[in-house]
């Protein structure tokens, strides 16, 4: 027999346990820890195969499930007064948290009826600026850039030339050049930035340049979409940019090949 | 000056006011007139709005009254607008209920209950105003103690804390069956 498990956005431990409760139709207060725990491991065990990040919550919430398990396993005798709490029901205190829980998720229901602003009732003006459809622009991670400037690095050509001029490009230069293409252009494509660029150095200080005037907040780094093109447009008023090149000294001034 | 001109004014108030308006306020403005008069001035004028079934009306909100539109009306304002209804997702919802109603909490207090790491949903909460930090709580760490805003109770219509919906009691709890193959929605029984 194949299980299949019903995938949801499980907010937590608690709350996929309360949907198997749910889901299999049995008590709260006396739940069949063998059945709930199999299943619950069975879900886990697809949110792995889909490589989710099962976070750690989830599987201290197995560990209890099978600690309790095991317990009920273990007849009951008189002389037991010395274990934790006396013998009492292994499932007490997951069920104390678990009716505490929905007891909450009632109350969020709850409040969810109610007449919420800007959803149900309005005020004058004062739209919540949120609301507004703003185009929609995801802040660039790292690791998106990253993954951008991979692309860009494969892109260079194979062969190796060993070349014997030196080239000196500065981060400094290429800061400026940056900006003055903002300047005329408005914005561009994280690619186009590398447009002729040869050497892997070049790409390199390039791509520092590019850090160096985030991290002073003269540009900003955007995409309109998770697998969209990445933009890169002026933050700041680039008249004064020079001011932002004067205060920002690049330790590492001189790079060549 | 006439009752009818002080519902007059107080109309205009609480027209341009940016947000819940104080008997407080209003008292200020209009010297002379006494809290008492002002009440039931303002209760004059909610009745009138509801009655003649107007596009605004007079609720009590935040500890303020203010002017807002019907229930009724809010397809037609969204279509207007022509905004994206912001929806709260379950985690925030579910976090923000457990700070209402055990105000004021420690993270940790929060995480005990949801059974998951709620940083990420603490500085949305922070960021939208709805929560802030109102102490330290005296044990080691001194952590932060967080509790509702006014925005909180302008958010979900509510005069005052006290006007929270009732937490159930633990022997009143029962889970709500599940639909059918869909998500768990909001349908909690009526208890």
């Amino acid at each position: 027999m194949t299980t299949r498990v019903q995938l949801e956005i499980f907010e937590g431990p608690l709350d996929l346990l309360l949907h198997l409760i749910k889901k299999n139709e049995v008590s709260i207060t006396d739940i069949p820890i063998a059945m709930i725990t199999e299943q619950y491991l069975a879900t886990l065990e697809v949110m792995q195969t889909l490589n989710l990040d099962v976070a750690g919550e989830f599987l201290v919430m197995a560990a209890t499930l099978i600690h309790i398990k095991s317990r009920m396993l273990l007849p009951l005798t008189d002389g037991d007064e010395d274990e934790e709490d006396g013998g009492a029901d292994p499932r007490e205190e997951l069920v104390r948290r678990l009716l505490e829980y929905q007891r909450f998720k009632d109350a969020a229901a709850e409040l969810e009826r109610r007449e919420v602003l800007t959803r149900d009732v309005f005020v004058r003006s004062v739209a919540p600026a949120e609301d507004i459809p703003a185009p929609e622009f995801r802040d660039v991670s790292v690791f998106e850039l990253l993954t951008a400037l991979k692309r860009v690095l494969d892109r260079l050509p194979k062969d190796v030339v060993h070349e014997v001029m030196l080239e000196k490009i500065t981060v400094r230069e290429k800061m400026t050049l940056l900006l003055d293409h903002l300047r005329t252009q408005g914005s561009i494509l994280f690619e186009s930035l590398f447009a002729g660029v040869t050497t892997r150095m070049e790409v390199v200080v390039t791509f520092l340049a590019m850090l160096e005037l985030v991290k002073v907040r003269a540009i900003r780094i955007f995409q309109e979409e998770a697998t969209g093109s990445i933009q890169i447009e002026a933050a700041a008023d680039l008249e004064n940019a020079p001011a932002v090149l004067a205060m920002q000294d690049p330790e590492e001034d001189q790079h060549g090949t | 000056m006439e009752r009818e001109d002080i519902k007059s004014i107080i109309e205009s108030l609480l027209f341009v006011a940016d947000g819940p308006l104080t008997i407080q306020r209003l008292g200020e403005v209009l010297e002379g007139v006494g809290k008492a008069d002002l009440r039931s001035t303002l209760d004059e004028l909610q009745a009138e709005l509801e009655n003649n079934r107007r596009g605004v009306r007079l609720v009590e909100v935040a500890g303020g009254y203010q002017l807002r539109t019907p229930k009724i009306n809010a397809d037609w304002i969204k279509k207007f607008l022509g905004g994206r209804p912001a929806r709260m997702g379950r985690a925030t919802l579910e976090t923000l209920a457990i700070i209402a109603y055990r105000q004021p909490i420690t993270r940790a207090e929060i995480e005990a209950i949801r059974g998951v790491d709620v940083d990420g949903v603490i500085n949305t909460l922070l960021d939208r105003r709805l929560i802030r930090a109102v102490a330290r709580k005296d044990v080691p760490g001194r952590p932060f103690l967080y509790g509702t805003t006014p925005e909180f109770l302008q958010l979900f219509n509510l005069k005052d804390l006290t006007h929270l919906p009732t937490l159930k009691e633990m022997e009143e709890i029962t889970l709500p069956a599940i639909p059918g193959e869909e998500l768990p929605v909001e349908g909690v029984e009526e208890s």
